[in-house]
């Protein structure tokens, strides 16, 4: 008789990852090829002018930035998850509330409050005079803070996650064996998460490195900067491309530090609801106190602060630019999140149905872009579509076409860096609905008579409903707070909310940066919020 | 009559083992038959490889007469109508509980498929309950519906991947036996998959004790309680002790507890073979007047019965059944008798 399939089946994963995997591992080699192209004049000037300060810079902010997580996320972690203070129900979810504001919202806020010109110092002066010492903002400590500041739930929110699924009964088992609280935080709960501590401060340092728009407006030379200014004030490509290749290969540390976290992390059922531990006296309000302080610093004061912006430059503002602001942004947005979703259920998809290590390997390529800087991307994707137009070109010349590009500066460079940096943010959530799909599920389905594809329209697909949303949200705001792929891949005043906070920052315009800001601030707050939602029992 | 279910020589190998090594049994219509095994015998592949999830890599698989797999091919899972049920129940969350029961019933009109679901409601006892959804239902009420689910579009042949192991043991018991007057009532062919031998009892007709891919006995459950054909099989099947005997010259076995004539191992036959012989607790009874004495070692109340071990003059333990009314302390001698028509002995190995 005839057989309609060959069992066993020839694994097809590799047809369904290997393209989406290209979108990332494309760029990256780009880039990491040109380490081996050195071009003395360009590495010359790298040597002379550029490196020195980037380098020492980038060490001090990647080591500046991951002990201000450490120390701004894990007390705080532990306090939520631990103690029972007034507010504390408030604050174990409000102090993700910062993950909503972009570091360069954050940044320009503050320098704006604090500068010599700020309102801060303002007020200073004028109750003590023009002597009053005030630390200077915009320094190498201020990137620190601000930074830390606004990557620091990062590190809250695993650290919390662990303190409440893995120390408690460790911590209570150390002190019936006679150790008091404080020192089995200290040799108990702490080691416990290293894990999750380790995942925390690697996502916080990738952002940092990452970070375009907080360093520019601190005047503070980074590899993003110094790729940028090399791009677009020197034209100079190679020497971008130079340089992010070295920015690629601290960030593959990063990612190699962020996969053993990963793998070290065992998830444990949540061991009921342990009693909390009452802080009494003062030890109550310095709890609260603290809190408070952390989020009306890195949330409240900058979003109340933004507000009264906004409030002086509505009036005057607010006018025509703005509809077409808003729109691209919601354009670029909605194209990258549809994208970025079909392409995460394609992978989850494969991932599902072929085991074998070549897929495997393949999806993670394909989801490396969360650590790749959207700088590096951006020369990543540039490169390799400028060479394709000068074949192009130089093909249909003979056949009379005139043109001077056919994909450079289109949608599609930028849609193609979005989705690649993006990726692994909406391949997780539809992922994590796929696995929540049994096994046996799927083989129910085929036991009553559906193929493969009607099974993945009849059972995967709605049951993936949620996950494909949320991937998409995700995406979508992720890409609206987006700046340096933006930036560098835009088609000539394609501007979007952004660009203009980009543009207006640059000029120390703070209170007309404002404006955009607020949209961008407000549509980061629905992720968070469903965040919340999620990890709040 | 024609097996509604032939399993012919059917090898499956994963790499670096062999899982099923040239096994073969069928079922007739109706049916229904059991793989027993410890976890890794190789049932579930079997059962796996009969609705179409495992390739074979040699032997053939005939349902209804017609080959759904052969050596390394094979009519996809979707094509071979057949019916399982999952160990997890695998019902679809998404579906409320008459949708998960109309689900392969696709090519049906509206009418049809609600006249069908309604059907097989009744069938499983959940009359009514259509607009449930699978959390709100209880563990045995789930399982009940994806017995459902897989017979609504009457399958040839259904396949019940250890299907009571997530109940608790109460339950089990009691859905064991509606289980088996379901699938009787539906008059359907079934295979099911399973460790526990109370469960096999209490639904198949006829048992497959698994070992390391291969059958070693395909009986009915007394049979394999009261002939098992060697000593694995003894042992793992019900309660008992294999005692040490000797085959006289008139084919008789003598051990400590009397001489009995028997099935002794074909190539046993000579006199003063050494065997062991299967002593089944319930085969021990409790007799006063009997020359055969024992210590009461240890006693399990079972309620309706003690388990007691019982101490051999030679330091031989065997098992009794007794009715709780009959109570011994530890420590207590009895007389014992055995009480057995037939007995099993194996090979001194």
């Amino acid at each position: 008789m005839p057989f309609a399939i060959r069992l066993p089946r020839p694994s097809r994963g590799l047809l369904y990852t290997l393209p989406v995997a290209l979108l990332t591992v494309v760029p990256l080699l780009v880039v990491l090829s040109s380490v081996l192209d050195p071009q003395v004049e360009v590495w010359a000037h790298l040597l002379g002018y550029v490196l020195p300060g980037v380098l020492w810079n980038t060490l001090i902010l990647v080591l500046g930035v991951g002990a201000g997580v450490l120390l701004l996320g894990v007390p705080l972690a532990w306090l939520t998850a631990v103690y029972a203070f007034p507010g504390r129900r408030f604050f174990s979810w409000a102090l993700m509330l910062p993950l909503a504001m972009p570091a360069y919202v954050l940044a320009f806020v503050q320098v704006g409050l604090l500068d010599f010109t700020g309102p801060v110092q303002t007020l200073l002066r004028s109750a003590f005079g023009t002597s009053a010492w005030f630390p200077q903002i915009r320094s190498t400590g201020g990137v620190i803070l601000v930074l830390s500041m606004a990557f620091y739930p990062y590190v809250y929110l695993l650290a919390r996650n662990a303190f409440l699924t893995q120390g408690r009964r460790a911590v209570e088992a150390a002190q019936t064996l006679g150790m008091s609280r404080r020192r089995a935080f200290v040799s108990v709960a702490i080691p416990m998460a290293r894990p999750w501590l380790i995942g925390g401060v690697t996502l916080a340092l990738m952002e940092t490195l990452a970070d375009f728009g907080t360093v520019s407006i601190f005047n503070f030379d980074t590899f993003t900067t110094a790729i940028y200014k090399a791009w677009f004030a020197l034209f100079n490509l190679p020497a971008a491309s130079q340089l992010a290749s070295l920015l690629v290969m601290f960030v593959l540390l990063l990612v190699v530090l962020e996969q053993y976290g990963r793998g070290a992390r065992s998830y444990q059922v949540r061991s009921g609801h342990a009693e909390r531990i009452a802080l009494a006296g003062m030890a109550r309000w310095l709890a609260a106190g603290w809190c408070t302080l952390v989020l009306l610093l890195a949330f409240i004061v900058p979003l109340v602060q933004l507000l009264l912006w906004v409030h002086d430059v509505w009036a005057d503002d607010f006018d025509s630019r703005y509809p077409a602001f808003i729109g691209r942004s919601l354009l670029i947005a909605a194209m990258a999140a549809l994208l970025v979703t079909l392409l995460a259920l394609v992978l989850a998809y494969a991932r599902r149905r072929y085991r074998d290590g070549g897929t495997r390997w393949l999806i993670r390529l394909a989801t490396l872009g969360y650590a790749v800087p959207g700088t590096v991307l951006a020369v990543g994707v540039f490169i390799p579509v400028a060479w394709l137009d000068n074949v192009l070109l130089a093909a249909l010349r003979p056949l009379g076409y005139e043109g001077l590009a056919l994909f450079k500066g289109t949608l599609a460079v930028m849609l193609l860096a979005l989705a690649a940096r993006f990726l692994a943010v909406g391949f997780q959530p539809v992922d994590t609905a796929m696995q929540r799909i049994t096994r046996s599920q799927e083989e129910a389905a085929r036991s009553l008579g559906l193929n493969g594809r009607q099974a993945l329209w009849h059972l995967h697909l709605p049951l993936l409903r949620g996950g494909l949303l949320s991937a998409a949200l995700l995406v979508f705001v992720d890409v609206l707070k987006e700046m340096p792929i933006t930036l560098m891949t835009r088609a000539f005043g394609w501007d979007t909310l952004a660009v203009r906070v980009f543009e207006m920052t640059s000029e120390g315009m703070w209170d007309r940066a404002a404006l955009p800001s607020l949209f961008i601030v407000l549509a980061g707050l629905v992720p968070v919020v469903l965040l919340i939602r999620k990890s709040e029992p | 009559m024609k097996p509604m279910l032939e399993v012919n020589a059917v090898t499956v190998r994963y790499p670096g083992r062999t899982v099923i090594e040239s096994l073969s049994f069928s079922l007739a219509p109706g049916q229904i038959g059991c793989l027993l095994g410890h976890s890794g015998c190789g049932k579930t592949t079997m059962l796996r490889a009969i609705a179409g999830f495992e390739a074979l890599d040699d032997g053939e698989i005939r349902i209804d007469g017609d080959v759904v797999a052969g050596a390394g091919q094979g009519l996809p899972p979707e094509a071979r109508r057949i019916g399982m049920v999952f160990q997890d129940y695998a019902l679809f969350p998404h579906l409320n509980v008459a949708d998960n029961i109309g689900f392969g019933l696709r090519q049906l009109s509206a009418g049809a498929r609600t006249e069908r679901v309604d059907e097989m409601l009744a069938l499983v006892g959940l009359a009514g309950e259509h607009h449930r959804y699978p959390h709100e239902l209880s563990g045995g009420q789930q399982q009940r519906v994806a017995l459902a689910r897989a017979l609504a579009p009457k399958p040839r042949l259904m396949l019940l991947d250890e299907p009571f192991s997530n109940l608790d043991a109460e339950l089990r018991e009691r859905l064991g036996h509606e289980v088996r007057d379901i699938l009787k009532a539906a008059g359907t062919t079934a295979i099911l998959v399973t460790h526990d031998q109370h469960e096999a009892f209490a639904v198949a007709d006829v048992v497959g004790v698994m070992v390391d891919g291969r059958i070693r006995q395909w009986a009915s459950p007394y049979a394999l309680y009261h002939q098992p054909v060697d000593r694995y099989v003894a042992n793992f099947i019900g309660e008992g002790v294999l005692l040490p005997g000797i085959v006289n010259d008139r084919a008789q076995i003598e051990f400590e507890l009397g001489v009995f004539s028997g099935q002794v191992p074909m190539h046993c036959k000579t006199d003063g073979c050494r065997v062991d012989v299967l002593v089944r607790p319930d085969d021990v009874q409790h007799d006063d007047a009997s020359p055969f004495k024992a210590a009461v070692l240890a006693r399990a109340f079972r309620g309706a019965e003690f388990l007691y071990t019982l101490g051999l003059p030679s330091g031989q333990k065997v098992l009794s059944l007794v009715p709780s009314h009959h109570s011994h302390v530890v420590g207590e001698e009895i007389g014992i008798r055995l009480e057995m028509a037939h007995a099993i002995a194996y090979v001194r190995e």
